[in-house]
């Protein structure tokens, strides 16, 4: 039987209790989940990014398709309005088949990779952190091309950063092409630049800054939306991010970009185009940031990780994550305190936090959201499916597909986002499903003692008096006590 | 240059809102249905009903201008000042109908430029972000619950947004494709969280009720995400509201708004998300049948865009934007709008389309002239210190 704190490290700091957990918790679960900071984690990948391998494919298959689906139009339109491009041979159908399969097939993988790890890792806590951080730096796969290479971000800029230093985090994230397509960055040019200036003389156009990145990075990323930024500080960091980009070339129509900078950039990598960089100091909440290319970028963005208000700001999230929907302002201060004593040392962070009697204190205080749930679910079972397809298609039925959360600012992360009407129901049907699933062969009420401990007297009735196993297990799975953490 | 206004104000057609005369005294009619779509993520107004009459209009918007009414692929016009978005066909049919109003230059009091802030400041109700309180539809029907009106909301999303948060319970709906769970151990859980998790239980037995309502909408499979499934959530909003002993309020999410690259003009993809909206819209109208005539429908986004194309053919988020009043039971056929123009200084901190009504005087108008609620509780329970907004006068044909 697991005990009171073996259930909260194994279920509100892990992804659920495994039944044989119980053993490695032992009688120091703090310790099991030290432990899990300590071990040494999968450095980052040496070479090129696999993302970059995806994004350039992906580009060359989206070129093939933009040509056949315009070939398409072609054909489509009345021949009293010319089309302003040649006409084409033929329709490639395969090509506009082929562009949305290859994307699909990445993004299942991907998520399907994601789920096993959840579901099979020996360290819950840092996986759990993955996840945190992932969310806290969305990207959505909902915009392409960032749909095939998701995951890959998640395991290039998040994943070997997690229990290291803020801003190394920050910067990888910030870097990533995925967070770079997500919002805009890859062609937004400084309004004086070479580029914007060459574009605006030859063809008389106005090209210029996309503040999206700038802005998500102040509000989201660091100070938060209460952290005391102006308009005037988004369009400078917008300014100094200007360049920040993806090398190769940006598809087809855009050979423009290639007159500058010679060095077109290795493809589907970070690439800083200097030739639409913004010159000229720029100024970020009051401090100067002297004319330095993609210098400027890395200096703003390591007086961002260090501001008092970007260590408030991921200290309340943390805590709301792992604590509390309403977090103890004090657990916060405290935590705030540390990151800064620490100059952003994350690892310092989780052990103040697991140091703190409010970590402790509150069994249940969490209502999991639909991946929590899901991924504890086939903990408890222990077995990884082999098919992990049903794992997606339940988290979209109930409002949570993964990588896809809806906005820049992630999903949220307290209970009435996610225990409204049917989001709920759809957990009773997922856990009728497993429970059918199961049938008689594992026994509800010490499975139960194995991953939650001790259980309320309402919820060991309800399993004892279930009617069949298979009831039994669904009703195990749909308890208070398994719905939160 | 041309000034506020003067651009504009030869046009007959247009209509302005202040200062207006006082509601009719309205009370509640027992068969007003009223839904609210939230667009989120900014829909820009400037595509969605274009003001083409404004010289600065096709200089501003460049390659994202909308041909001009009457050419081919051209916006459609609605008072030879404004036009609406070619994909939004069955809105200007409504509107020729006199069963759609569309407002422009309106925002709500947020002026800042952060999604989520400003979708608090839309639903929560007030002038500022806020971290409680829940929302101003919850704190309507509270007010219509104590006087013995409410027939409770629905919201057509995955869970409640939070303009349907608060004090009242309300639930939510979405198209489900996994097994169906066997009665008896519906019942048990029930019974559980009845007994160990009260929140838990009033969260389950709302779902039991909506689902029971959606009836065979949940059998139609149209599971979808975004802003792509309005039609399917629109369909089942329909039967909600059109159900005997069925809520008559009702909330669609609908996401995808945030057009920051390559936004497309007459093509593309905002062309795309408003022909979902146009057709959900439709659907609505259509599936709603004989209540469509009691129906108010209000869609609103958090705000506007920039008036300038952003460097990426997209445009940044803005300030005002437009707001579509549309349904059997509203004064259409309208352009209602103050309008401050695309001047340089005529602009909002020199970017933005400059906010001239505030959406809470829209919803004031719906909330009073349909449902009753009576302007002191608008001015205090539902939109907190507002009494120096003032509800819009004959939005709908009041009951």
């Amino acid at each position: 039987m697991l005990t009171k704190d073996g259930a909260i490290a194994a279920n509100r700091f892990g992804l659920g209790a495994r039944p044989r957990d119980g053993r490695s918790l032992g009688g120091d679960p703090k310790g099991w989940l030290e432990a899990q900071l300590d071990a040494p984690h999968a450095p980052p990948p040496s070479g090129p990014p696999e993302s970059a391998r995806v994004l350039a494919e992906v580009r060359d298959l989206r070129v093939a398709r933009q040509i056949a689906v315009q070939a398409r139009a072609n054909l489509e339109r009345p021949p009293e309005q010319p089309s302003t491009t040649p006409p084409s041979p033929g329709i490639d159908e395969q090509a506009i088949r082929e562009f949305g399969t290859f994307v699909r097939e990445h993004y299942a993988a991907q998520t399907a990779q994601r789920h096993k790890l959840a579901i099979e890792t020996d360290t819950p806590f840092v996986e759990r952190l993955v996840h945190f951080w992932s969310n806290h730096f969305a990207v959505s796969a909902d915009k392409q091309p960032v749909a095939p290479i998701v995951g890959l971000y998640e395991q290039e800029a998040i994943r070997p950063h997690v229990t290291g230093n803020f801003y190394d985090l920050l910067l990888a994230a910030e870097r990533h092409p995925a967070m770079i397509v997500y919002l805009d960055n890859q062609t937004s040019m400084g309004p004086s630049s070479q580029a914007a200036t060459f574009v605006r003389r030859s063809r008389g156009r106005d090209l210029g800054l996309n503040e999206n990145l700038g802005r998500e990075i102040l509000e989201l990323h660091t100070l938060g939306v209460d952290g005391g930024y102006t308009q005037a500080d988004v369009t400078e960091l917008a300014k100094v991010l200007t360049g920040w980009s993806i090398g190769g070339t940006l598809g087809e129509g855009r050979p423009l970009l290639a007159r500058f900078g010679g060095d077109p950039g290795a493809p589907g990598e970070f690439h800083f185009r200097a030739a639409m960089h913004e010159p000229g100091d720029k100024t970020i909440l009051g401090q100067r940031y002297r004319e330095r290319g993609v210098g400027e970028g890395e200096e703003a963005l390591r007086a961002l990780a260090l501001h008092p208000k970007t260590a408030s700001h991921l200290a309340a999230k943390l805590a709301r994550h792992f604590v509390a929907d309403d977090p103890p302002p004090a657990l916060v201060e405290r935590l705030a305190r540390v990151y800064l004593d620490s100059e952003g040392e994350l690892t310092n962070v989780y052990r103040a936090l697991l140091d703190a009697n409010e970590s402790w204190r509150e069994p249940l205080a969490k209502f999991k959201t639909p991946h929590d749930f899901a991924i504890s679910a086939y903990r408890l079972l222990d077995a990884a499916p082999e098919n992990l397809q049903p794992v997606t298609a339940f988290l979209t039925q109930a409002g949570q597909r993964p990588y896809t959360p809806g906005s820049p600012a992630g999903w949220p992360d307290i209970a009435a986002s996610w225990n409204g009407g049917d989001a709920l129901l759809k957990r009773i049907e997922f856990a009728t499903a497993a429970g059918r699933r199961v049938g008689d062969r594992i026994d509800p009420a010490t499975r139960a003692g194995e991953v939650l401990g001790a259980l309320g007297e309402h919820t060991t009735m309800s399993i004892r008096g279930a009617e069949s196993g298979a009831q039994a297990f669904a009703l195990l799975l749909s308890s208070p006590e398994f719905q939160r953490r | 240059m041309a000034t506020r206004r003067s651009v504009l104000a030869a046009s007959a057609t247009l209509t302005l809102l202040a200062p207006f005369a006082r509601l009719a005294a309205a009370q509640s009619n027992p068969d007003s249905r009223f839904m609210l779509v939230i667009l989120r993520g900014g829909l820009d107004g400037l595509a969605a009903v274009p003001p083409y009459a404004e010289p600065a209009y096709a200089q501003l918007r460049g390659s994202l201008a909308l041909p001009a009414p009457g050419t081919a692929n051209g916006a459609l016009d609605l008072d030879g000042t404004f036009a609406l978005h070619p994909a939004l066909s069955n809105l200007h049919a409504m509107y020729r109908a006199r069963e759609a109003l569309v407002l422009h230059a309106a925002a709500t009091p947020y002026r800042e430029r952060s999604h989520f802030d400003a979708q608090n400041v839309l639903e929560a109700g007030g002038t500022t972000p806020s971290a409680g309180g829940g929302g101003w539809l919850n704190r309507a029907l509270a007010a219509l619950d104590s006087a013995g009106q409410s027939r409770g909301a629905v919201a057509l999303a995955d869970s409640v947004p939070l303009v349907l948060r608060g004090e009242l319970a309300v639930t939510s709906w979405a198209p489900s494709q996994l097994p169906e769970t066997d009665d008896d151990t519906l019942a048990r859980v029930r019974r559980l969280y009845e007994a160990a998790d009260p929140a838990l239980a009033d969260s389950l037995n709302r779902a039991l009720e909506a689902r029971e309502l959606a009836g065979d909408a949940a059998d139609t499979g149209m599971g979808g995400r975004g802003g792509q499934a309005i039609a399917p959530l629109a369909s089942a909003a329909a039967r909600f509201l059109a159900s005997a002993d069925g809520p008559r309020i009702a909330v669609l999410d609908a996401g995808g708004w945030d057009t920051h690259a390559n936004q497309g003009a007459e093509q593309g993809p905002l062309a795309l998300r408003l022909r979902a909206l146009d057709s959900g819209l439709q659907m609505l109208k259509t599936e709603l049948g004989a209540h469509w005539s009691e129906t108010t429908v209000v869609v609103v986004t958090e705000f506007g865009r920039t008036v300038a194309v952003n460097g990426t053919r997209g445009t940044d988020h803005g300030t005002a934007g437009c707001a579509f009043v549309v349904g059997g039971a509203v004064a259409g056929g309208r352009v209602v709008a103050d309008w401050p123009g695309l001047a340089p200084r005529d602009l909002h901190e020199g970017r933005d389309l400059r906010a001239t009504t505030d959406l809470r005087a829209l919803f004031k108008s719906v909330l009073h002239e349909r449902f009753g609620v009576t302007e002191a509780a608008l001015a205090r329970a539902v939109f907190p210190a507002s009494d120096s907004v003032e509800p819009l006068a004959g939005v709908t044909a009041t009951v």
